[in-house]
């Protein structure tokens, strides 16, 4: 297991560039500690299989370096970076048995038959596929076959690191629960270095201990998944994250105070400098906000109910604000008043929150 | 306006892909087809569409029998998980194509298409092409097709499947607004119960190629009639345990986990269904009860923590609002909240939710 640091990378599938719009990744800084359960999140085109694709070997970045263990391994090929990688789409060899197909990457590497018996049980029963061992593998279900894919991925115990790219996207939710708690549990047993890439905020923030999102070809924030959801340090995190993401508004600074319609708005800076952003906002996550006597004053337009709470869409003059409330809780009727928690209101100058 | 399946069945070969239905869908609804992959929902958007025919029973719009009526003879509109538009049409053409297929003058095309383009915010894009464009853009050309025809009977296969969670999100969100004032009948395909919730209207639960229940979505959700409607329309899945009453008290079979009960039923065994939302790391609601749990995982979303845990041969999940960071391993109090328990019987149905 490995150590993995990213260092300057930037990428560009085009011969000259003039402009960002023309790197698919740019000024990528990572360091990936041994042993640690990790995530890429991003919309689709946001330069994350790409980032994928370079550690994994397949693409030799326009600039920056690669190491494992601190050895620079940018030039290395993908077969001497000894890395495991489970796709979306289960790989499996069909006329195997589940048993031969989860001792196929030990086979190739010569082990002794008695290690691989061990081995294989061992992960067959992490997995919960010891009764299905002497069966064709062609014969199981879908999520039954994305867990050989996983098994065969984690059976090697000398890769560098296990990456997984979107592994969850073909199956059901029900089975999704059950397979990314699994994969969770695994990482605390086994401690390899794993690297999980998805679109999905949920998938990201319960499997990561750290979670890395892109935009456009960036890194704009990497952190724990509370540091994601409670301190956005930008609009695209607040938005991204969280279900209805972030609320971001206009707003105006007036002597050090925030003011959003008229309203002075209390927030997490106490005073703000009247900087030279071309853009100035407010970020509020719809889970800190509540109805109440007075501040912002809004017309409601609808209500969704999602079993445990509702999704209140509101009206103000500078635009629309979701917020979330208990299913139990009651809803003005009309207009009402919306109050932010002070400490996760924060303000945005050009889409970087102002500290 | 509506439309019938009247004791629709579907062989194919040996195999019964829908058994026996019977549903009835109202002029001005949305209708979700919620169940997973194979129970038959892509199935049932066939006949309904007519491309494709029951083994027998009879389908029938506005009160007018159907069955066997090709799929062009009828006002209907499909949209499939696949993005499917034109490759070498723009964005105008592709939304203007079923419109010129019927011989629809100009003038009138042009207005129409470009209603429905500002509708999706398509209008930007209405020269491109469709390789030029995102996933969700193009999901969103095909649904422009199938708005701009005034179709009276709309079909949605999982139309958000294939597109990033913020998009779906997103086009989620619009959907219920698009058909809100047209006249038509929508049936909306998925395999997530949240789906189900939001886009709201009517919810039919299927499992195995049976229609399980159907109704209001908030009412099917609330009261499912049974219990496999119940995990059908459950994310996370529902908790599930046998119980024994005794007066006016149940208990867990594996420990002792008691509570009272106002249930007006005979004593014995039944089963009790927990939403992972009814069981917290703090106390909720008026009736709460303590349970212990051996940590197997916890994951948390930032706002949220789930906590996978087991008692006895329970093996649970709760959900928690906040950050609630537990070992593995560890022990651990959890509390449930018996004002929202789904009581079941032998047979599975339900009893009560009190």
């Amino acid at each position: 297991m490995s150590k993995i640091t990213l260092k300057d990378l930037s990428h560009s599938y085009l011969k000259l560039q003039s402009k960002d719009e023309d790197w698919a990744i740019r000024n990528v800084n990572i360091d990936w500690q041994d042993g640690g359960a990790y995530a890429l999140l991003g919309p689709s085109g946001c330069g994350k299989t790409t980032l994928l694709n370079i550690i994994s070997g397949l693409i030799t970045p326009t600039r920056g370096k690669i190491l494992f263990n601190d050895q620079d391994i940018t030039s290395k090929n993908p077969v001497e970076r000894n890395i495991a990688q489970i796709f979306q789409f289960p790989v499996i060899y069909d006329t195997m048995t589940v048993f031969e197909n989860l001792a196929f990457p030990l086979r190739n590497r010569k082990i002794p038959d008695e290690e691989i018996n061990k081995k294989v049980n061992e992960i067959a029963e992490m997995l919960e596929l010891t009764p299905t061992l002497q069966n064709r593998a062609s014969g199981l279900t879908a999520d039954g076959k994305q867990k050989i894919s996983l098994g065969r991925g984690l059976a090697r115990s000398d890769v560098n690191v296990i990456m997984f790219d979107e592994p969850l996207t073909v199956i059901d939710p029900h089975l999704k629960w059950i397979l990314r708690s699994k994969l969770k549990e695994l990482h605390q047993r086994i401690k390899r270095t794993m690297i999980y890439v998805t679109h999905d905020q949920t998938e990201a923030l319960t499997f990561a201990d750290q979670v890395v999102v892109m935009h456009e070809g960036q890194i704009v924030q990497t952190g724990t998944p509370v540091e994601l959801f409670e301190k956005p340090k930008h609009t695209f995190v607040g938005h991204f994250i969280g279900s209805p993401g972030m609320n971001i508004l206009p707003c105006k600074i007036n002597n050090g105070s925030v003011i959003v319609d008229d309203t002075k708005i209390e927030n997490f800076n106490s005073k703000i400098s009247n900087q030279n952003f071309s853009k100035i906002e407010l970020g509020i996550r719809p889970e800190f906000i509540s109805f109440n006597d007075d501040g912002l004053p809004v017309k409601i337009i609808n209500v969704s109910n999602t079993g445990k709470n509702n999704i209140v869409e509101t009206e103000s003059k500078t635009g629309k604000i979701k917020l979330i409330t208990k299913a139990s809780e009651k809803i003005p009727e009309g207009s009402a008043f919306l109050n932010f928690k002070k400490e996760y209101t924060y303000v945005y100058g050009d889409n970087w929150i102002v500290e | 306006m509506s439309l019938e399946l009247k004791a629709i069945e579907k062989k194919v070969g040996e195999e019964t892909h829908i058994y026996q239905t019977d549903l009835r869908f109202e002029k001005n609804t949305i209708n979700v087809l919620l169940g997973s992959t194979l129970a038959g929902k892509t199935t049932l958007m066939q006949i309904m569409a007519g491309l494709d025919k029951p083994t027998s029973g009879e389908i029938w719009f506005n009160e007018k029998n159907v069955t066997g009526i090709k799929v062009q003879k009828r006002n209907v509109s499909m949209v499939y998980q696949q993005f499917i538009n034109y490759p070498n049409f723009t964005v105008y053409e592709n939304i203007a194509s079923p419109l010129k297929i019927i011989g629809i003058d100009k003038s009138e095309i042009n207005q129409r298409v470009n209603k429905v383009a500002d509708l999706l915010k398509l209008t930007p894009m209405l020269e491109k092409k469709p390789n030029e464009l995102s996933g969700g853009q193009q999901q969103r050309t095909a649904l422009a097709r199938a708005l701009v025809k005034d179709s009276e009977l709309i079909l949605l296969d999982e139309p958000l499947a294939n597109l990033d969670f913020k998009l779906r999100e997103e086009l989620r969100e619009e959907l219920p607004k698009l058909f809100k004032d047209r006249d038509c009948i929508v049936v909306y395909a998925t395999t997530e119960p949240t789906d189900a919730l939001l886009i709201g209207g009517y919810t039919a639960t299927l499992l195995e190629g049976k229609v399980i229940q159907h109704g209001k979505t908030l009412d099917v959700y609330n009261k499912p009639n049974n219990l496999d409607s119940a995990k059908v329309f459950s994310d996370p899945p529902m908790n599930i345990a046998e119980i024994n009453k005794k007066g006016e008290f149940c208990s867990l079979l594996t420990e002792e986990v008691n509570w009272k009960t106002n249930l007006n039923l005979r004593d014995g065994k039944y089963k009790v269904g927990i939403r992972p939302h009814n069981i917290t790391t703090y106390k909720e609601g008026k009736n709460s009860i303590e349970i212990n749990g051996k940590v197997l995982i916890s994951e948390l979303s930032g706002s949220e923590s789930l906590i996978h845990f087991t008692n006895g041969d329970l093996n649970w999940v709760s959900l928690s609002e906040g950050i609630h960071q537990k070992g593995v391993g560890e022990q651990t109090k959890l509390f449930m909240n018996a004002d929202e328990f789904l009581y079941f019987d032998n047979n599975n149905q339900l009893v009560g939710n009190v």
